[in-house]
């Protein structure tokens, strides 16, 4: 357990589309990376290098900062067996911790369940992405999906403010639970009365914000200072959610994953930077991962999709380094031409869940699974 | 003409268009059920849209494109204004199906060009639409086709042809994936013009004989040198095809399903009519229209009332549709367009190939906000001719009690059917203001008020977004 007093705050950050492990955490000392990556490999001179093996993408230098004091963890080959190669399907199985069947409920919504049990705050959990990911869906479970902060409010137009209360106290009763309704209306009655109750406090947060930290100018960033805003305004959030994407690089690669390193690494940079500045950073631990990896080798312009990958955590509390082993890039040992998977990501989450959290991790990843000594 | 016969074409109006006034709804009601599943399957016989005005104050939607477009302003603008419902909702399905975004494609253009695509053969033979798909310049660069090369195989497009365009997971294997995307070698585009300084270039489709893979591959178990239309034969020849457009013609004008990559697992909510459907394909050629004609005069089609969610768009353009007064393309519409993107659906950028998640996964507390906020606000607005329609008919009918009100709102808005503790809050909101009297000029202003008040709280009712 942590041994701060203030509850951990878990942020994940997902990777859409599934970043290319290989040119992320790059083995550049191994010759088979040169050969299997006559296009989209890295040369040595541009990668930021972390050990006699491995190195950074060019763009990832903010990150390196973090990784050198001691705050980034990187946990290599992670993935689950037999890896389906479709991001939706891979995409699910990571959100619903579910490898062969198929589940709805998401094993954030789950944690969202124990940690408010009560639902007593309806901003347990805050969703900074377009939509509700699976990862955060549990029936009876809120979580507040937020696009604009600064516009978060049910019936802006009404601004009379007798009529106004009078109207959303009918909308209140409206979105009361019905007996013999549906689970669709039970579930929009829900999201209604959390999103009524949750409008008022979260528009509230900019204007308790203020930073000297300056995030670049880009929709990730934006996210990002979003949830910073809403995590110093001490509403009680305990798992903030936010995606960023595509990293589906079939083509054109190396351009593409530049300008997306690039916006991560930077915009996350500042995020740390200003939890840090206003005392805030040591109860927050960041995981970043993506559905899948790519393949070992280049199509001629990108990869196609794979396995194996890699994922990160961010954080004072994390101990940061290397966790797992880098998979065999011999060609005896891919599967399909992929880099198999060498650790259950079950077993991060269940690390996250018990020795960050302070949650119990088997009912929510159903089943028990190899931790890593990350909060150790 | 009963409440039933006008409850039912609203029913097949929402879902085969996007729904209608009812004035509009009055008239398809004398002329009959099935003359107006028939009117809207025969899109030709249908006035095309006027496009004169939209050209005239927008110099953005000429073509060759020349102005960097504004999104999806001019297509919500057809969807709105539209006279051929049906094959503008055609579009909207084929688009969540061969989903494909201006975030990689940068070019409204050509992504607009296969809405066009689906307006023209949406409703056709679906073998020919699924082989112009294939040759589409947009979605080939969406899914890197042009980077499939005979001797470096991409193998983007012949996935997601497989998985998300034709038969789903399950029906295939990873060496058909392979097989079928070196079938498709040399489907490419021809060299993009450099970017001008007023915006991109159109893109055309080129087959490329020298850089086609011409060995032979296995493919659903058929080996030969195959190139793209035996693979798209072989797949149409399946089954498993038909079932899967079925499934989602259902999904999309049925009842809501569950999302695609759950269908190798779960069965179809109504399997026999999923089976209908798919057999009429096989049947039939694969004729959309007849699928069509066979769904739209079913009783499971029938009895499906109020089973969907609306998806974004549905809310929008629906809601746009009955407030009336966005006929005239007016400065603005670009920031309509953008109203299914705040709820959900960014109409021309889907957030993958995968199309957007529907049913209840529209559903979550910020895009709920957008909707009640959005709708609120346009039926709180007496001036639009749709609401300013409804209160005269309030007037003609002249009733006092707000029971009658209430009843009478909530017929001209749907008819919406209500749960009865919503519908015990409407009528108590309303009691607040006494009974309403339609007599003097000053009674009908002050009642107009009430009554916009009261269709502001209707669309925020959760049944309001069921379509």
């Amino acid at each position: 357990m942590t041994s701060t007093k203030k509850d951990p705050v878990l942020v994940v950050f997902q990777l859409s589309g599934g970043n290319d492990y290989l040119n992320t955490v790059i083995p550049y000392a191994n010759p088979i990376y040169r050969d299997a990556r006559p296009t989209v490999g890295i040369a040595e001179d541009r990668v930021i290098k972390v050990d006699d093996h491995i190195g950074f993408h060019p763009e990832m230098g903010p990150l390196k900062k973090v990784y050198d004091r001691g705050d980034m963890a990187i946990i290599h080959g992670i993935g689950y067996p037999k890896s389906p190669r479709s991001h939706f399907r891979s995409m699910d199985i990571w959100h619903t911790c579910e490898p062969i069947q198929l589940g709805t409920e998401g094993w954030l919504g789950r944690a969202t369940r124990d940690l408010d049990p009560g639902k007593e705050n309806v901003l347990t959990t805050v969703s900074f992405g377009p939509s509700l990911f699976r990862a955060l869906a549990l029936p009876g479970t809120p979580v507040a999906v937020v696009d604009d902060l600064d516009n978060y409010g049910l019936l802006p137009g009404i601004t009379e403010k007798e009529q106004r209360t009078k109207i959303l106290d009918r909308f209140a009763r409206m979105y009361s639970p019905a007996i013999g309704s549906s689970a669709v209306m039970d579930y929009m009655g829900q999201t209604g009365l959390d999103t009524l109750e949750g409008a008022d406090i979260l528009n509230k947060a900019p204007g308790m914000y203020s930073s000297n930290v300056e995030y670049p100018d880009t929709p990730i960033a934006k996210k990002l200072k979003g949830i910073a805003q809403v995590h110093m305004a001490n509403f009680g959030t305990r798992v903030f959610y936010v995606d960023h994407g595509s990293f589906d690089s079939h083509s054109n690669q190396n351009g593409m994953a530049d300008k997306l390193w690039k916006d991560v690494s930077e915009g996350l940079d500042a995020f740390l930077d200003d939890l840090r500045e206003h005392n805030a950073s040591d109860n927050v631990s960041v995981l970043m991962f993506t559905e899948f990896g790519r393949r070992t080798h280049d199509n001629g312009s990108g990869t196609d999709h794979g396995a194996g990958g890699a994922a990160f955590m961010f954080g004072d509390a994390v101990k940061g380094g290397q966790y797992s082993e880098f998979p065999s890039m011999k060609s005896e040992d891919l599967e399909q031409g992929d880099v198999v998977p060498n650790y259950d990501f079950r077993g991060l989450y269940t690390t996250i869940l018990e020795d960050w959290m302070g949650l119990d991790g088997k009912p929510i990843v159903d089943g028990s699974f190899e931790k890593l000594p990350i909060f150790a | 003409m009963s409440d039933q016969d006008i409850a039912l074409m609203a029913h097949l109006m929402r879902r085969a268009g996007f729904g209608a006034t009812r004035d509009e709804l009055e008239a398809r009601v004398a002329n009959g059920y099935e003359a107006t599943v028939e009117e809207l399957l025969s899109t030709d016989e249908q006035e095309e849209l006027n496009r004169d005005e939209m050209q005239r104050f927008h110099p953005w939607t000429w073509r060759p494109g020349t102005l960097p477009g504004m999104g999806a302003a001019e297509w919500l603008h057809d969807l709105v204004n539209t006279k051929r419902p049906l094959e503008e909702k055609m579009s909207l399905f084929w688009h969540g199906i061969f989903a494909t975004g201006v975030s990689k494609v940068d070019h409204y253009d050509d992504v607009m060009d296969m809405i066009v695509k689906f307006r023209h053969k949406g409703m056709g033979d679906f073998r020919e639409l699924l082989l112009e798909m294939a040759k589409d310049p947009a979605l080939i660069f969406w899914l890197d086709n042009n980077d499939n090369h005979a001797d470096a195989v991409n193998e983007n497009w012949g996935r997601e042809l497989l998985e998300l365009f034709s038969m789903g997971v399950g029906n295939y294997t990873e060496d058909d994936v392979r097989d079928c995307s070196r079938a498709f070698t040399g489907w490419t585009i021809e060299p993009k013009l450099p970017r001008g300084p007023i915006g991109r270039h159109d893109w055309f489709f080129e087959y490329r004989e020298e850089d086609h893979d011409d060995s032979d591959k296995t493919f659903l178990g058929h080996t030969g040198n195959h190139n793209g239309e035996d693979i798209i034969k072989f797949i149409t020849d399946d089954p498993a095809c038909a079932r899967f457009i079925a499934r989602h013609l259902y999904s999309f004008f049925v009842a809501d399903e569950v999302q695609v990559p759950a269908w190798s697992v779960t069965p179809p909510r109504d399997p026999e009519a999923v089976d209908l459907l798919a057999n009429t394909l096989l049947n039939n050629g694969y004729d959309i229209r007849t699928t069509l004609r066979v769904l739209f005069n079913s009783d499971f089609f029938k009895n499906s009332r109020f089973e969907r969610l609306k998806n974004p768009t549905e809310v929008v353009v629906g809601t746009l549709r009955m407030v009336g007064g966005a006929e005239f393309p007016a400065p603005g519409i670009g920031d309509l367009s953008r109203q299914p993107n705040y709820m959900g659906q960014d109409l021309l950028n889907p957030p993958s190939v995968e199309g957007w998640h529907t049913g209840a996964e529209w559903i979550n507390s910020g895009s709920l906000m957008r909707r009640v906020n959005f709708t609120a606000e346009l039926v709180g607005d007496v001036s639009r001719p749709g609401i300013r329609n409804m209160v005269d008919r309030m007037i003609a009918k002249g009733d006092t009690s707000s029971e009658a009100v209430v009843n009478g709102a909530l017929d001209l808005m749907g008819p919406l059917e209500v749960n009865p503790e919503s519908h015990v809050e409407l009528v108590g909101f309303v009691a607040e203001g006494g009974d309403f009297s339609w007599k003097s000029a000053d009674d009908i202003e002050k009642s107009t008020v009430r009554v916009s008040e009261l269709l502001q709280l209707i669309v925020s009712l959760r049944e309001y977004q069921y379509a």
